[in-house]
C-alpha cells in the first residue's frame, strides 16, 4: 500500500490515486510513420527498477504529477511536475 | 488430564457451559476451547486431513495443526477454527471436522489402511486411466475440511485506518518493554495483541509480571493497547493490516489498517516438533504447549508425562509438569536416547525409546526446538539467515523501518540444541500435521528430484495446510537438506505471504459488499418514476425506468406503446444521465477540435452539433451533442454511461499532454435534470406549460436559455428519437416540479426501451451496443467530417493504419426481417453459409417497429454498405434464418420529422 | 522413463517408495546446443518436449534462473478455457483445451484436467445481449458453447446470491462445458518428465546474462553457469520479457502488472464449477483440495514484485461476497502474485523477434497457463521450421504497426 506524496495535499495512501502509466512518452505528430506511431501507442520501457510515471490524485485534489518509483521495491523516490524533466536520481 | 485446583489465569468462581461434538462440558473464565476440553479430559479432538488418523491437541495458540472446529451453527457456522484461539463463552458449540460420524469412529478411517499407496503425488502418477473425472468425485468428497455455512452470514465487519508512530506488534515481554520504552519519548504507540490477555509467553514463563507491565502502560496516554487483534499483513510502505475480533452486539470483526513510522515485531518464537513416528498421536505434544496448560490454564495434560527434547529450553516444561503434580521422565536426544514411537492408537499410551524400553505415559511433551516468528518481517521484505546456533531462521537485513525483538529476533537464551531432525526408527514421522506429510514423502520428493524448497512443498504439500507451515517449515527442510547434502540456508526458505494466519472474507470485504458494493445512483425524480408504476432496470451507473406497464401489462407492450406514442403524440423521457461537460476557457474551442473527430470551432454560438470522440487507437469511445454556450465557452454531452470518464480523458489530456491549453473542464452530469419532450405535439405541448423563448425562431441542433412553467431552464433542440424534441434543462431539485406540469399537459412518460425502439428505427447509433472495442468511425458511416477537417484530433493518426483501410471491415447497416424478431448476438454467415464457419459480421440492435408493424434490426456486417438489398443467412443458438441488408435508417431517412 | 501407473505404486508401495526414479534429471549444463529455451516454465518445458516430439529436434536446453514452473504456471488459478470471440484466439486457444484434453496420457503424468465447464454470467439485458454474440462466434469458431439463464446458472452454482433485490441480479451467462481446471504444478512436472525422456537437459538455477549476437544473429546466451552456445533460442519468461528483448537490444509493447489470486480454507464442496463475472470482476471456482480458488483483476500500477496489494484484495473479495455470500465466514488461507505481461490488445506476442534466431513467446496478460500445451506446440514449430505456425500467425510483433489488433479485452473477461 503505497504513500504517495501529492504536491498539493501531501502523503496520502494510494488508493486515493489513479496511476496513468509511463510518464515522458512524445505524442508524435500525424505525418510520423507507423513504427514511430506503434511506439508512441504501445513499446514502453517497463524497466525493473526506476520508472518515471503519472499519477493522478484522483480522489482528491484531482491533480497530476509525475512519480519516481521504483517497480521492483515500490519505493517512491521522488515526486515532480507534470512539465518538469526527469529528474536524475542515483 | 485434569483441572488443577489452583494457579492459572483462570476464573474458578464461574462456570461456562459448552458443547462439543453432541456433549456437555464445563470450563471457566479464562479457558479457551483446547484448555476446556483438555480439562474436560478430551483428547480426542478430530481426524487429519488426509489419512484421517486420529489426532488430538497439539500446541496451545497459533500454531496448532490439529483441532480445527466447526464453531457455532446455522448462517454463523464458522469452519476451520483453531481450538486454541477461540476463547471459551457460556454457550458455546463446537463440532470435530473431517470425521464421519465421530472421531472415535470415523468411516474414512480405512484411509490408514490404504495410506501405502498414498505417499506424496501419488495422484501424479495415477489416476490417469481411464480418465480423471472418474476419479475426481470421490476424492473431492474425501478433501476438504469443515463444511461451509449455508447462507448468507448475518454478521456485519467494519474497517478503520489508523497511523501510529510506533505499531508494536505481539505483548509479550519483549512487546510490552518495547513499547514502554518507545512510548517515553511522547510518541504514539500502537501495541497489538492476537490473545485476549496481554503477556505472550509471560502467561505462563516466570521473570516477568505481564499484569504490572500492563497497568504501567495503561497509565500511559500515548499508547494504545489492541487485544484479540491479529496483524495478518505486512506490506510496502510500513502498511500493516490486522483483525481485531469485536465481541457484543455490534460488528464482528474489524479490519485495521495501520501505517506506522516505525514497526517492532515482538511476535516471539513457536516451538517445533520432533519426528518421530506416531508423533501426532492424540497425547503428544509441544512442550511449550503442556508448560502453558498447567501454567495458564491450570491443566495438566497428562500424568505421566515424557519430556522428549534436543535442547535445553524443554526443562522448563520439565519443571513445571513436575510442579504440577506430574511424574516426569526426560529423554533428551542430546544424551544419545531418543523417543522412537508413540505407542496407542487413539491416545498416548506408552513412548518407545532407542535403547529398546517403552515408557508407560499418558502425555509425550516434545521440543525439536524454536523457530522465531519471521513471518511479518519477511513479508516486509526483509531477508532471513540460518543461525546455527539456535538451528532456526532469523530476521537479518531489514528494507523497511522495522526492529525485531525477543523471541522473534532469534533471543531464546541458550538452547545448546543439537537437532536430529528426522529420529531413526519406522513407522509414520509426521512433519506438517495439517497435511499428513511424513518424512518419507520428503524423501520420495528428493528421490525424484523435487529438491528445491518450492518444488518440495508443492510435491508434498508441506507447509501448504490451514497451519501453513508453522510448526512444519524448519523442520521440513532440513530433512530435505540432510537428504540432499546440504545445510537449511543453502535449501533456503519460501517467501512468507500474507495471511499469516487466515483472515474471514467478511472481514476483508467490509462493509461494502451487496447493496452497498457500487452504489445505485438514482435519478433526481427517482420518486416520481415510481409513482407513475415504472419498471426499473440498471443501466451503466444509473438506476432508470426501462418502462411504465400499465395494469396487467408486460414492460415489453409498454415499451411499443410508448414508442409509438413517441410518434404521434408528445412523450417525456427522462435524460437527466446524459453526460454534460462544461469547456470553457479561451482554448475550449482548439481543445474540443482535438477531441472529437468533427469541427468544434467553426460551431456558431447558441448552435449544437453532434460529434463523435476516439481513443488514440482510433476506436469510437463515446458520442453526443456538443453547445457552443459562448465562444468561450461549450456544453458537451456525452453518453450516461461516459461522462466520468470522458470528463477524466479531458483533463488528463489538458493536464499532462497540452498543458499550453487555457482550459477549464466543468463536469455537472448531476447538477441539471433533462427532461426531454419529443413527438409531433412536443412543440405545442412546450408552449402550454409556459415558456419564454420563440419557438418559431428555434430549429433542430440549436440551444436557448429561458424560463419554462417558470423554472429558469436551458433548452437544447436535438432528438435521439428521431422527433422534435427539446431537452429541457432544470436545476436537479425541480426535476420531480417540471416532470409533473409536464405530465399533466399530456406528455406521457417513457422508459428507456421504448428510446431504444424510437433511436433503432432512426438508425442512430448507441455506442458499447452497436460499436465494439474495434469499431471506426468509417465502420459506422461517419468518416465523412474526417476529409475536411486540416488539424489533428485524438486518434486521427490510428486511421491511417493499413488495419483501418482495409475494404473488408464489418459496417453498420440496418436488417429487415418479415417474420420474427433477430436476436441480438446473431451471426451472419459468410458466402458459403456454414457453421461452424467464418463469421460475416453480428446483430447489435433489434426491435418490433410499432412505426413500421415489423421488426427492424442493425447490425454489423463485413462490407456491409456495399451489399444493399442482399439477402443474408443469420446464425442463432442453432438456429438459422434470414434477413435483407438495407439502409439503417429505416424511419424518416430525410430527417423532416425531427426537424419539425 | 519409467512409467508412472496404479501398478508401478503398488510395487513402489512394497519397497517403501524407496526407488522412484527422478523425474527429470539436473545435468550440467552443454557447451552448445541446437536449440536453448530461455524459461523454464510450461510455455518453455512445453516448447522443449515438443521440439523433440513433434520435430525430432532433441538437442535442445531449457534454461531457468530459479526452479522450473516457479513463475506464472505456478501463481495462477488454473483455469482452461477457450471462450474466445474472435476466431484468431478461438482457433488457437482451442488447440491447447485440446491438446489438455489428452495430456495427462500423452505425458503419462496426472494434470487433472477436470473439465467442469466454465460459465460467465450475466448480470443484465445488456450483459445477455453480448453473450449472445459471444457464444455465437464460439459455435461459429467451432467451440461449445451454451446459454444459460438463471435457473440454468443457479443448478450449477446454488450458493449465489439469487434474492430479489440482489445487487448484480444473476440473469443467465453461458457455459463452456468443455472448460475447466488443471493442476498447474503438475503441467510443469509432467513436460518436464517429458522432456527429459526425450533427451532435452533441463538446467535450474541458470540465469541469462546476456546473449551473443553475430552478423547471422543470435549464437549464445551467457548465463550465471556460463557461455552456452545456441542455434536458435526461445524466450519464454513471462513476467521478465522486457527485462531479456533488453538484453537483445529490442523493446516490446509490454507493461507488466502484479496479478493476485488467493485461496480459501479448504472446506467439503459448494461450487463444483468455474465461474466469472466480468461485471462484479470477481472469478471463483473450488479445487480438488476443498480451497475455493478466487482473482480478479490487476494490481493498479506497474511491478515486478510478485507480491500483492491488500485494497485488491479488499475490492475483490467485496465481489465475491456480494455475489457468494455463503463464503463471507470463510477464511483466506493463503494469497500471491505473479507477474504478468499485459499487452494493449490482451492478445500474446508471438514468433520471430527482431534478433535473427530468437523467437518470441509472451504477453499472455493473465492467461498463459490455459495456452501452455498450444504455444509449446507452436514455439516449437516456429524454431524448428523458421515460420510462424498458422494458429499464431496473427500474433506476430508486426500487428502493432499496421493495427490488426486482436482485442481480446472483452473476453478475458476481467478489464485490464
Amino acid at each position: 500500500m503505497l504513500l504517495i506524496d501529492c504536491p498539493h495535499c501531501g502523503l496520502r495512501d494510494e488508493v486515493e490515486f489513479v496511476c496513468g502509466g509511463e510518464s515522458h512518452i512524445l505524442r508524435p505528430d500525424i505525418v510520423a510513420s507507423d513504427a514511430d506511431w506503434a511506439d508512441y501507442l504501445f513499446i514502453r520501457d517497463n524497466p525493473k527498477g526506476l520508472t518515471f510515471e503519472r499519477w493522478q490524485h484522483g480522489f482528491g485534489c484531482g491533480a497530476w504529477f509525475n512519480v519516481a518509483r521504483c517497480t521492483a521495491t515500490h519505493e517512491i523516490q521522488g515526486v515532480y511536475g507534470m512539465t518538469e524533466p526527469r529528474p536524475v536520481l542515483p | 488430564m485434569m483441572r488443577l485446583s489452583h494457579g492459572g489465569g483462570i476464573d474458578r468462581s464461574r462456570t461456562l457451559r459448552f458443547r462439543f461434538d453432541g456433549r456437555d462440558y464445563a470450563g471457566h473464565p479464562g479457558d479457551t476451547l483446547a484448555s476446556a476440553l483438555l480439562a474436560n479430559g478430551v483428547r480426542l479432538v478430530g481426524r487429519s486431513f488426509k489419512y484421517h488418523r486420529p489426532r488430538g491437541i497439539m500446541a496451545a495458540g497459533v500454531e496448532e495443526t490439529n483441532a480445527l472446529m466447526r464453531l457455532g451453527e446455522g448462517t454463523r457456522a464458522e469452519p476451520n477454527l483453531k481450538a486454541t484461539q477461540v476463547p471459551l463463552v457460556d454457550g458455546l458449540v463446537a463440532a470435530s471436522v473431517n470425521c464421519w460420524p465421530s472421531p472415535r469412529f470415523d468411516l474414512r478411517a480405512a484411509h490408514q489402511i490404504a495410506s501405502p499407496l498414498f505417499p506424496a503425488g501419488f495422484y501424479y502418477k495415477t489416476f490417469i486411466w481411464p480418465a480423471w473425472h472418474l476419479f475426481e468425485g470421490p476424492i473431492r468428497r474425501a478433501a476438504g475440511l469443515g463444511i461451509a455455512p449455508g447462507g448468507p452470514d448475518p454478521d456485519r465487519y467494519v474497517h478503520a485506518h489508523a497511523r501510529y508512530d510506533v505499531v508494536v506488534i505481539g505483548a509479550g515481554p519483549a512487546g510490552l518493554q518495547a513499547a514502554r520504552a518507545a512510548a517515553a519519548s511522547g510518541e504514539t504507540i500502537l501495541l497489538v495483541e492476537a490473545d485476549f490477555r496481554l503477556g505472550g509467553s509471560a502467561l505462563w514463563r516466570d521473570g516477568f509480571d505481564p499484569d504490572a507491565a500492563q497497568v504501567a502502560l495503561d497509565a500511559l496516554p500515548n499508547v494504545t493497547i489492541l487485544k484479540r487483534t491479529e496483524v495478518f499483513g505486512y506490506y510496502d510502505h510500513n502498511a500493516l493490516a490486522a483483525v481485531e475480533q469485536l465481541e457484543g452486539a455490534g460488528p464482528r470483526q474489524r479490519l485495521w489498517k495501520l501505517r506506522a513510522g516505525r514497526v517492532i515485531l515482538a511476535t516471539g518464537a513457536l516451538e517445533r516438533p520432533l519426528v518421530f513416528a506416531g508423533n501426532d498421536r492424540p497425547g503428544v505434544m509441544l512442550a511449550s504447549a503442556a508448560q502453558a496448560y498447567a501454567r495458564r490454564f491450570g491443566v495438566l495434560a497428562g500424568k505421566r508425562v515424557v519430556v522428549a527434547t534436543n535442547n535445553d529450553g524443554a526443562m522448563e516444561a520439565a519443571s513445571a509438569l513436575e510442579a504440577a503434580g506430574a511424574q516426569v521422565t526426560v529423554i533428551d536426544s542430546r544424551a544419545g536416547i531418543f523417543v522412537t514411537a508413540a505407542k496407542g492408537a487413539l491416545g498416548v499410551k506408552a513412548a518407545r525409546l532407542s535403547d529398546g524400553r517403552t515408557l508407560p505415559c499418558d502425555l509425550i511433551a516434545m521440543s525439536g526446538g524454536w523457530s522465531p516468528v519471521a513471518h511479518l518481517f519477511s513479508q516486509s521484505g526483509g531477508s532471513l539467515r540460518y543461525d546455527d546456533s539456535i538451528h532456526a531462521f532469523v530476521p537479518d537485513c531489514a528494507v523497511q523501518p522495522v526492529t525485531v525483538v525477543g523471541g522473534a529476533a532469534g533471543d531464546l537464551g541458550a538452547l545448546a540444541i543439537a537437532p536430529v531432525w528426522e529420529v531413526p526408527g519406522r513407522g509414520k514421522k509426521f512433519v506438517d500435521f495439517a497435511n499428513d506429510v511424513t518424512a518419507r514423502d520428503i524423501a520420495i520428493a528428493a528421490s525424484e528430484n523435487y529438491v528445491s524448497v518450492e518444488h518440495l512443498k508443492r510435491y508434498t504439500t508441506l507447509g501448504m495446510g490451514p497451519d501453513q507451515g508453522k510448526t512444519s517449515n524448519v523442520n521440513g527442510l532440513a530433512i530435505l537438506g540432510a537428504l540432499t547434502g546440504r545445510g537449511p540456508q543453502a535449501v533456503g526458505t519460501t517467501r512468507f505471504r500474507p495471511p499469516y494466519s487466515p483472515v474471514s472474507f467478511g472481514a476483508l470485504a467490509g462493509p461494502l459488499v451487496g447493496r452497498l458494493q457500487r452504489p445505485m445512483r438514482y435519478l433526481p425524480a427517482h420518486g416520481w418514476h415510481v409513482a407513475r408504476g415504472a419498471r426499473f432496470e440498471e443501466h451503466g451507473p444509473w438506476v432508470r425506468p426501462t418502462a411504465y406497464p400499465l395494469g396487467g401489462e408486460s414492460w415489453e407492450a409498454a415499451a411499443l406503446r410508448e414508442a409509438a406514442m413517441a410518434r404521434s403524440g408528445a412523450v417525456l423521457f427522462d435524460s437527466s444521465p446524459l453526460g454534460k461537460i462544461e469547456v470553457c476557457g479561451p482554448d475550449a474551442a482548439r481543445f474540443l477540435d482535438r477531441i472529437y473527430v468533427g469541427t468544434a470551432s467553426t460551431l456558431k454560438v447558441k448552435r449544437a452539433r453532434y460529434g463523435l470522440m476516439l481513443n488514440e487507437h482510433g476506436i469510437i469511445v463515446d458520442d453526443g451533442v456538443f453547445v457552443r454556450l459562448a465562444e468561450d465557452r461549450f456544453l458537451v454531452h456525452t453518453t450516461s454511461g461516459g461522462a466520468d470518464r470522458i470528463a477524466a480523458m479531458m483533463d488528463e489530456w489538458l493536464q499532462c499532454e497540452w498543458t499550453d491549453l487555457d482550459v477549464v473542464i466543468l463536469p455537472s452530469t448531476t447538477q441539471w435534470a433533462v427532461l426531454t419532450v419529443s413527438g409531433p405535439a412536443a412543440r405545442d405541448l412546450v408552449a402550454e406549460i409556459g415558456i419564454d423563448i420563440d419557438l418559431a425562431d428555434f430549429r433542430h441542433m440549436t440551444w436557448r436559455t429561458g424560463r419554462v412553467a417558470g423554472f429558469e431552464a436551458r433548452v437544447l433542440r436535438a432528438s435521439f428519437t428521431g422527433e422534435a424534441s427539446y431537452e429541457i434543462s432544470v436545476g436537479a431539485r425541480h426535476a420531480t416540479a417540471l416532470a409533473t406540469i409536464l405530465h399533466s399537459a399530456g406528455a406521457l412518460p417513457i422508459g428507456i426501451e421504448a428510446l431504444m425502439i424510437l433511436r433503432t428505427e432512426k438508425g442512430y447509433l448507441h455506442i458499447g451496443v452497436d460499436t465494439d472495442g474495434t469499431t471506426t468511425p468509417d465502420d459506422v458511416g461517419m468518416a465523412g467530417a474526417i476529409a475536411g477537417k486540416a488539424s489533428d484530433f485524438i486518434g486521427r493518426r490510428s486511421l491511417l493504419r493499413s488495419e483501418a483501410l482495409r475494404t473488408d471491415r464489418l459496417q453498420l447497416v440496418g436488417l429487415a426481417s418479415d417474420s420474427r424478431k433477430l436476436p441480438v448476438g446473431a451471426h451472419v454467415l459468410g458466402p458459403d453459409r456454414a457453421s461452424p464457419g467464418p463469421s460475416d459480421g453480428h446483430v447489435t440492435s433489434s426491435v418490433d417497429s410499432p412505426t413500421l408493424g415489423r421488426p427492424v434490426a442493425l447490425a454489423m456486417v463485413r462490407r456491409g454498405r456495399s451489399r444493399f438489398g442482399e439477402t443474408v443467412h443469420l446464425y442463432d443458438m442453432g438456429e438459422r434464418m434470414t434477413a435483407t441488408i438495407v439502409d439503417p435508417v429505416f424511419v424518416d431517412k430525410a430527417g423532416e420529422r425531427l426537424r419539425a | 522413463m519409467s512409467r508412472y501407473s496404479l501398478f508401478s505404486l503398488a510395487r513402489n508401495a512394497l519397497s517403501g517408495h524407496r526407488h522412484w526414479p527422478q523425474a527429470w534429471r539436473s545435468p550440467e549444463p552443454k557447451p552448445r546446443y541446437a536449440v536453448v529455451i530461455v524459461g523454464g516454465g510450461g510455455h518453455g518445458l512445453a516448447t522443449a518436449y515438443y521440439l523433440a516430439r513433434n520435430h525430432g529436434i532433441r538437442d535442445v536446453a531449457v534454461i531457468e534462473k530459479g526452479w522450473i514452473g516457479g513463475g506464472n504456471t505456478g501463481r495462477n488459478t488454473t483455469v482452461v478455457r477457450s471462450n474466445y470471440l474472435f476466431p484468431e484466439s478461438a482457433r488457437f486457444y482451442d488447440h491447447s483445451v485440446r491438446l489438455y484434453e489428452g495430456l495427462s496420457k500423452e505425458l503419462n503424468f496426472n494434470i487433472m484436467f477436470s473439465q467442469r465447464g466454465m460459465v460467465t454470467l450475466a448480470h443484465s439485458r445488456h450483459d445477455l445481449d453480448a453473450q449472445r454474440r459471444w457464444a455465437n462466434s464460439m459455435r461459429m469458431n467451432g467451440i461449445d458453447s451454451d446459454l444459460l439463464d438463471r435457473d440454468g446458472v443457479r443448478a450449477l452454482a446454488p450458493g449465489f446470491d439469487y434474492s430479489e433485490d440482489a445487487r448484480f441480479p444473476v440473469m443467465g451467462g453461458f457455459i463452456q462445458r468443455r472448460g475447466g481446471t488443471a493442476r498447474h504444478d503438475a503441467v510443469a512436472w509432467g513436460y518436464a518428465r517429458a522432456a527429459d525422456a526425450l533427451g532435452v537437459d533441463i538446467i535450474q538455477n541458470c540465469e541469462v546474462t546476456g546473449f551473443d549476437v553475430g552478423a547471422d544473429g543470435v549464437t549464445a546466451v551467457q548465463t550465471s553457469r556460463g557461455r552456452i552456445g545456441a542455434g536458435r533460442i526461445g524466450l519464454t519468461v513471462a513476467g521478465n520479457s522486457t527485462l531479456l528483448a533488453n538484453k537483445l537490444g529490442f523493446r516490446l509493447p509490454i507493461t507488466s502488472y502484479a496479478l493476485q489470486a488467493f485461496v480459501s480454507e479448504p472446506v467439503k464442496p459448494m461450487l463444483d464449477t468455474v465461474i466469472l463475472s466480468p461485471a462484479i470482476g470477481v472469478y471463483v471456482s473450488q479445487s480438488d483440495k476443498g480451497e475455493l480458488v478466487i482473482g480478479g483483476g490487476l494490481d493498479h500500477y506497474a511491478s515486478y514484485a510478485q507480491r500483492g496489494n491488500l485494497p485488491t484484495v479488499e475490492a475483490v473479495t467485496a465481489g465475491l461476497l456480494t455475489l457468494f455470500p455463503a463464503c463471507s465466514r470463510m477464511r483466506m488461507l493463503r494469497q500471491w502474485a505473479g507477474t504478468v505481461d499485459v499487452v494493449h490488445d490482451s492478445t500474446p506476442v508471438f514468433g520471430a523477434s527482431p534478433v535473427k534466431g530468437v523467437y518470441l513467446n509472451c504477453g499472455w496478460g493473465t492467461g498463459g497457463f490455459k495456452a501452455i500445451p498450444a504455444g509449446g506446440w507452436c514455439l516449437a514449430h516456429n524454431i524448428a521450421k523458421g515460420e510462424a505456425h498458422p494458429l499464431t500467425a496473427a500474433f506476430g510483433l508486426d500487428r502493432f504497426a499496421s493495427g490488426a489488433m486482436i482485442d481480446e479485452a472483452a473476453a478475458s473477461g476481467i478489464a485490464h
